[in-house]
């Protein structure tokens, strides 16, 4: 026992000691608040202000009317050829010329400028534009603009679920929809990554030679055991330094960002108009929040975690067994890539059903594949945010660890033969023996 | 008996690889494992190393039926050598040494010897990939005898080492024979058999066929013939010896002769025969080099 202990801890810090795992492991978190910190920033980050040249030929609009916290428009007076062949050297980034007939001819606006505009520049000058037709015509329809806006109402739902006792959960289904796929796609990835790193150890100690020395030391199932605990609680490890540091830097990167916006929204507070339209900003940027408190609320999560880590667990355990099964029987990385398909098919295959799982996770086919051992905990995670009987958690999971069992025990009897097998033409059937020789 | 074989059958699904093999091994000798490629040497080695077991028969360590225990009393060093290649030599022999139930601190000192007294300090830290083949060969040396193993088992040792370093390893092997360690050794080179062995076994077929005490065995192979060096004309009328070969040494006048004994003649009678005839330089009794035998006996066990 103590020496699977010595082989866990070789198997751990080796890897846990390489440049790439740290890499890894920081790198990702980074990525995943890139992801959606980049877009606040974006967002956030003060604009340049653009100068924009109007040339009104309805008459409808003001200098006061055209103000605009990220657009300096200047309505200019005279001829339109004469502003549209100089309004650039006058310091104007674009030129929108609006026609006499806009009320009747929205098409009829045109923007002319030296450089390609960006799209949100065209918008915000359209927007503006319309803004005031818009209300201009509502006007002459007779309706106010307090009216109106007392009309655009928002509608959204609550999903609740209704447990047999008749309690009641506020739930979000696109949330949990979301937590699902997230960890589903989790495992996905473990399993393939840390199983295929059991396999490259495998060879690496096959056709290095020193695997004669190590097994007449220990027996090869104790190798093969200290071997995959070992690279599993690296894998452990790097979830654990994910989570910790993601949810560190998204915190800190949020608390960066919302003490400039607040800022920028209190010096903008003076134009009352601009006020309402920042209130209403933050109000729509805060529903994801809302949606995201409304899932950790709705669903439970010690379950999910648990689960998460038992399914992570025996997945992997179940799956690396098989991998340095292959990789015993094999020599190099490259003969192995024939042998890994089979046992790629049933994880890809689970991942595949995941979907279907994630559409309809009361169907029979989500049913199946959160039972069957292979395909169990992919499918098992992704259903697990929309609730599942209890009685159906504890038989997947009975089912995945005898699965373990079985696939552990044959994949022990093929390393044992194939870690000292060279030079041998290798087939399945070939492989298939090994199971049943003595000794 | 460090080693007691006794009877041991290993069939693999389509060769029988050993056949009812026995043998005995002694104490605190070197004792030499020889056969052609292929003839069991290796799947015996795997048993006693315990990384199979026999289909029949069994095995005594020191006396006591072979188990996992005894693991650690037994050092192997096998003829396709290998180390991490991505770990460096001191970490990587501490490993070895734990797995053979040494602890870490116990480890530590004991290496540190080693080290001191091969005069390779300076490696401790290096990457096994940074070592030169004969750097790696004295590494893997080490994590087979740190242990201080009652049986070492050496598979070619000598393979891949420069004379200089083969000359270390045989007066580290002589060492650890003077302190009492039991070396079994396999190999194919039969001058390396009459300079260190003390006992032989010679397999071939899966079987064992030939055994003994190293100087008890060349007795055996003995055929009575004698080398002798002379000067004169030798007359062909000798009584109870055949005349093998006779040819001229080079310019000298000297002549080499080839002489058989037949079994009632001892050599002083030939030399008494040949004293009256010619002068005599040289007289030797011809033995049979370990490399004859090994021929001998492998071709006419291949006959049968």
């Amino acid at each position: 026992m103590d020496k699977i202990f010595l082989v866990i801890k070789r198997e751990y810090l080796t890897r846990v000691s390489k440049k790439s795992f740290w890499i890894a492991s920081i790198v990702a978190p980074m990525l995943l608040t890139a992801i959606y910190a980049v877009p606040i920033w974006l967002a956030t980050r003060d604009k340049e202000v653009k100068h924009i040249a109007i040339w009104d030929g309805s008459g409808l609009f003001t200098q006061q009317g055209l103000a605009h916290k990220e657009i300096a428009f200047q309505l200019l007076k005279g001829d339109v050829n004469q502003i549209k062949k100089d309004f650039s050297k006058r310091g104007f980034d674009a030129f929108a010329a609006i026609p006499a007939n806009i009320l009747s001819n929205p098409e009829g606006l045109k923007i002319y400028s030296e450089k390609n505009l960006s799209l949100s520049l065209k918008n915000n000058i359209e927007r503006t534009v319309q803004d005031k037709v818009r209300e201009i015509l509502l006007r002459k329809a007779g309706i106010s603009t307090l009216k109106y806006q007392e009309t655009q109402v928002d509608i959204s739902s609550d999903t609740i679920t209704l447990s047999k006792q008749g309690d009641e959960t506020t739930s979000s289904s696109g949330g949990a929809m979301i937590l699902a796929a997230i960890l589903g796609f989790l495992l996905y990835l473990t399993l393939l990554l840390y199983g295929s790193q059991v396999m490259n150890g495998v060879i690496e100690e096959k056709s290095n030679r020193i695997i004669e020395v190590i097994i007449s030391s220990i027996k090869p199932y104790q190798l093969m055991l200290g071997k995959i605990l070992g690279v599993g609680m690296v894998g452990l490890t790097q979830f654990l330094l994910w989570i910790v540091l993601t949810i560190g830097l998204s915190t800190a990167t949020s608390k960066l960002y919302q003490a400039p916006a607040r800022m920028a929204s209190m010096t903008q507070a003076s134009q009352s108009d601009e006020l309402k339209k920042n209130i209403a900003k933050a109000e729509s940027s805060a529903q994801p929040m809302e949606e995201l408190n409304k899932v950790i609320e709705s669903t439970n999560i010690p379950l999910i975690l648990g689960s998460f880590f038992f399914y992570f667990l025996f997945g992997y355990l179940l799956y690396s067994s098989l991998f340095a099964a292959i990789g015993s029987a094999v020599e190099s990385a490259a003969e192995a890539q024939q042998f890994t398909f089979p046992v790629m098919i049933p994880i890809i295959l689970a991942f595949i059903l995941a979907q279907f799982t994630m559409q309809d996770p009361d169907s029979n086919i989500a049913f199946w594949a959160s039972i069957i051992p292979f395909t169990s905990p992919i499918n098992m995670m992704v259903r697990l945010p929309y609730g599942v009987p209890a009685w159906e958690i504890g038989l997947s999971m009975i089912l995945l660890v005898g699965g373990f069992l079985a696939c552990s025990w044959l994949s022990a009897r093929i390393y044992r033969v194939g870690i000292l097998m060279y030079g041998k033409k290798l087939t399945w059937k070939e492989i298939s023996k090994w199971v049943f020789y003595k000794g | 008996m460090i080693l007691s074989i006794q009877d041991v059958v290993k069939s693999y699904s389509n060769h029988v690889a050993l056949d009812h093999v026995s043998l005995d091994i002694p104490k605190g000798k070197i004792f030499g494992l020889l056969g052609p490629n292929g003839a069991g040497k290796t799947s015996l080695i795997r048993i006693i190393t315990q990384i199979t077991a026999p289909d029949e028969g069994q095995i005594l360590f020191d006396g006591e039926k072979l188990s996992p225990k005894h693991v650690e009393q037994i050092g192997y060093l096998p003829e396709e050598r290998g180390l991490y290649k991505k770990m460096k030599v001191g970490e990587q022999l501490i490993y070895l040494a734990q797995l053979k139930g040494l602890p870490h601190s116990e480890a530590i000192s004991r290496l540190k010897q080693w080290f001191i007294r091969l005069d390779i300090k300076e490696w401790w830290d290096k990457q096994v990939d940074d070592l030169s083949k004969g750097m790696q060969q004295k590494t893997q040396f080490i994590s087979t005898v740190v242990h201080e193993p009652k049986l070492l088992i050496l598979d070619e040792p000598f393979s891949g080492f420069d004379p200089i370093n083969a000359n270390m390893l045989k007066d580290e092997i002589l060492a650890l024979k003077a302190k009492g360690t039991s070396i079994l050794f396999s190999t194919h080179r039969m001058e390396s058999v009459e300079e260190l062995c003390d006992s032989i076994a010679l397999i071939n077929h899966s079987q064992v066929v030939l055994t003994g005490e190293k100087n008890e065995v060349r007795n055996r192979f003995k055929s009575h013939q004698y080398e002798v060096l002379f000067e004169g004309d030798l007359k062909q009328d000798l009584q109870g010896v055949d005349l093998v070969s006779l040819e001229m040494q080079g310019n000298q006048a000297w002549k080499k002769a080839i002489f058989k004994l037949q079994e009632s003649v001892s050599p002083n009678q030939l030399l008494g025969q040949l004293i009256p005839q010619v002068s005599i330089h040289k007289f030797q009794e011809l033995i049979p080099s370990f490399n004859e035998i090994f021929i001998q006996v492998v071709k006419s066990s291949n006959n049968q």
